[in-house]
């Protein structure tokens, strides 16, 4: 049995679903993967269920908004764990503002529901399939997605603080 | 037509009950919409949310020092624990090097901080049967945790301790003192409050059997800590990716079996003596050295240097501004807090503050279970349940 590690995952992942991933990088010794937002509950099934890698730890699931990137604002970031392998993977879904829907993966991962009812809060990603989708932090009345980064902090009028000297 | 048992609709007969916001039994702001039948509990539905002050947000509007008293007011009866990740998260984005006797210095306080967090969890676990005793026993070792994070930073609950690359002092003759007082008398109340409650009868049958939950169904919601390993999975982030030079120790991590309440209380016990153990080796032998790193472009130089020599004055005034390089990269990095793997997932575009900063927050993840957890036990086994899984109200809602 050869040894399950980054190399190993990543071939593995190539020959299932080579067509679906965009790209891939290795930052700080993570393997991440950038992958078509349709494919995210076929892959994440196959890495649970694959006899030897055994992803069956949902370590975080988060979101991401990037106003820059036209197409693929928002992302969707999976952390993924192996404890039999202690391998960890970091899967990214990346989809545009105005069709913010991807698959729920409530149905392998029980710990993505309240997750996902975070990123729907405050990103406004809409998860198919999700049992239960609605807010979960912010009042039920809010009718926008705070975390996106046409919200700052401050009063976005005032003109005695500028900006560039005070963190971002 | 006369009504017969059949079509008599028992659903109808249901109660709501609203378990919080403010229960006293409840150690938090929790609100959890009960649905009863009898003193049965059928459903459970939990608000989130009363004290969500918005920290992923902030966080990308601050430079990364004072992201740090942030991450004090998560879980905040170990706030050292969040710190440290904190810092630790930074120094792997910049690759820092800490020397060793800074690991050994930071593993001496988070394991002082995961000691009282267990006592506070595991005497309030007391408290929620009836037995106020070993709570009132154990609070004052918790003062005096507190008192060795006062000598060594200032501060006692929400810490702040600690700087990217280092601490901000070395331990003082006090400190060490202090920390070899409490290593010496710590066991004899330990084993005192071991006696009140482990083989307590009425505590054991209050508890063995409550709010249980199997290793397939923890892991699948993604517990950690103290609540996965009373289901028997030997998960430690400390010994499955050693930071900190946690590699160093010897410890050993220990697991129930049936995932309730009373092994979740039991591995907590035995994880203070663990914790014990581990402040012990490090404190005999804490490595001479330095501090800190070498990384002036971080690490907050001592004010009477800042007073008196013109370099600490120019980092000082660039640290405090934001104005050091920050690499741009993307790292996930994962401590074992009180009570699971707090993780800290840092999106940096090479800004001044965050691009983005997700906290992995153990008891937000593992407090959905809650309601599968008590489905059909009564309600006073559902407050005992709750107050063994130990949430904390800071670190669920963010």
């Amino acid at each position: 049995m050869s040894e399950v590690n980054n190399a190993f995952l990543l071939n593995e992942l190539q020959d299932q679903f080579s067509a679906n991933i965009f790209s891939v990088e290795e930052p700080y010794g993570m393997l991440t993967i950038e992958i078509s937002k349709d494919i995210n509950l076929a892959l994440l099934t196959f890495l649970n269920k694959h006899p030897q890698i055994q992803m069956q730890f949902l370590t975080d699931v988060c979101g991401i908004h990037h106003p820059d990137l036209k197409g693929k604002e928002l992302a969707v970031v999976y952390h993924l764990h192996s404890l039999v392998n202690n391998l960890r993977l970091r899967v990214k879904c990346h989809m545009s503002i105005d069709a913010p829907q991807i698959n729920s993966i409530t149905s392998i991962y029980s710990a993505a529901n309240w997750q996902e009812r975070e990123t729907y809060d405050f990103f406004g990603i809409e998860f198919i399939g999700h049992p239960n989708l609605k807010r979960i932090l912010n009042v039920d009345e809010m009718d926008y997605f705070p975390m996106r980064k046409e919200f700052p902090l401050e009063d976005p009028t005032r003109t005695d603080k500028n900006d560039n000297y005070f963190g971002r | 037509m006369e009504n017969t048992i059949t079509d008599f609709d028992h659903k109808s007969e249901y109660t709501k009950l609203n378990l919080g916001p403010t229960h006293p039994a409840t150690h938090g702001i929790f609100q959890n919409i009960l649905t009863m039948d009898g003193e049965i509990i059928v459903d459970a539905e939990q608000t989130c949310g009363y004290i969500h002050r918005a920290f992923e947000k902030i966080a990308e509007h601050r430079p990364f020092y004072q992201i740090t008293p942030l991450t004090d007011r998560l879980n905040y009866c170990s706030s050292p624990i969040n710190n440290m990740g904190w810092h630790m998260t930074v120094e792997k984005l910049l690759g820092v090097q800490t020397p060793k006797r800074v690991d050994y210095m930071r593993v001496i306080i988070m394991e002082l901080a995961r000691i009282s967090d267990h006592l506070i969890c595991n005497s309030v676990i007391g408290v929620d049967v009836g037995a106020l005793t070993g709570f009132t026993y154990v609070f004052q070792w918790r003062e005096k945790i507190y008192d060795i994070f006062e000598e060594i930073c200032g501060a006692r609950l929400t810490t702040n301790i600690g700087r990217i690359g280092g601490l901000e002092r070395d331990f003082s003759p006090a400190c060490i003192q202090k920390i070899r007082e409490f290593l010496k008398e710590f066991p004899a109340i330990l084993r005192e409050f071991t006696n009140l409650l482990e083989r307590n009868r009425i505590f054991m049958d209050r508890t063995i059997g409550v709010g249980g939950i199997s290793a397939e169904r923890a892991l699948n919601y993604g517990f950690t800590g103290p609540n996965l390993r009373a289901t028997g999975v030997d998960y430690d982030v400390r010994a499955m990716n050693p930071y900190c030079s946690y590699n160093d120790f010897d410890f050993i991590i220990p697991v129930g079996i049936n995932g309730d309440t009373y092994d979740r209380f039991m591995v907590r016990q035995q994880e203070m003596w663990e914790s014990h153990k581990i402040i012990t080796q490090a404190l005999e032998n804490l490595p001479e050295g330095k501090y800190f790193a070498e990384v002036p472009q971080f690490f907050l130089p001592p004010k009477e240097e800042v007073y008196n020599n013109m370099e600490a004055l120019i980092w000082h005034f660039k640290i405090v501004m934001g104005e050091a390089d920050v690499p741009v990269g993307e790292v996930y990095h994962s401590v074992e807090g009180g009570n699971g793997e707090l993780g800290f997932y840092l999106v940096s575009d090479g800004g001044r503050a965050a691009y983005r900063l997700h906290f992995r927050r153990p008891s937000f993840i593992y407090y959905q279970a809650y309601t599968e957890m008590i489905k059909g036990s009564t309600l006073s086994d559902a407050i005992v349940t709750m107050s063994s899984m130990n949430v904390i109200a800071g670190e669920l809602d963010a």
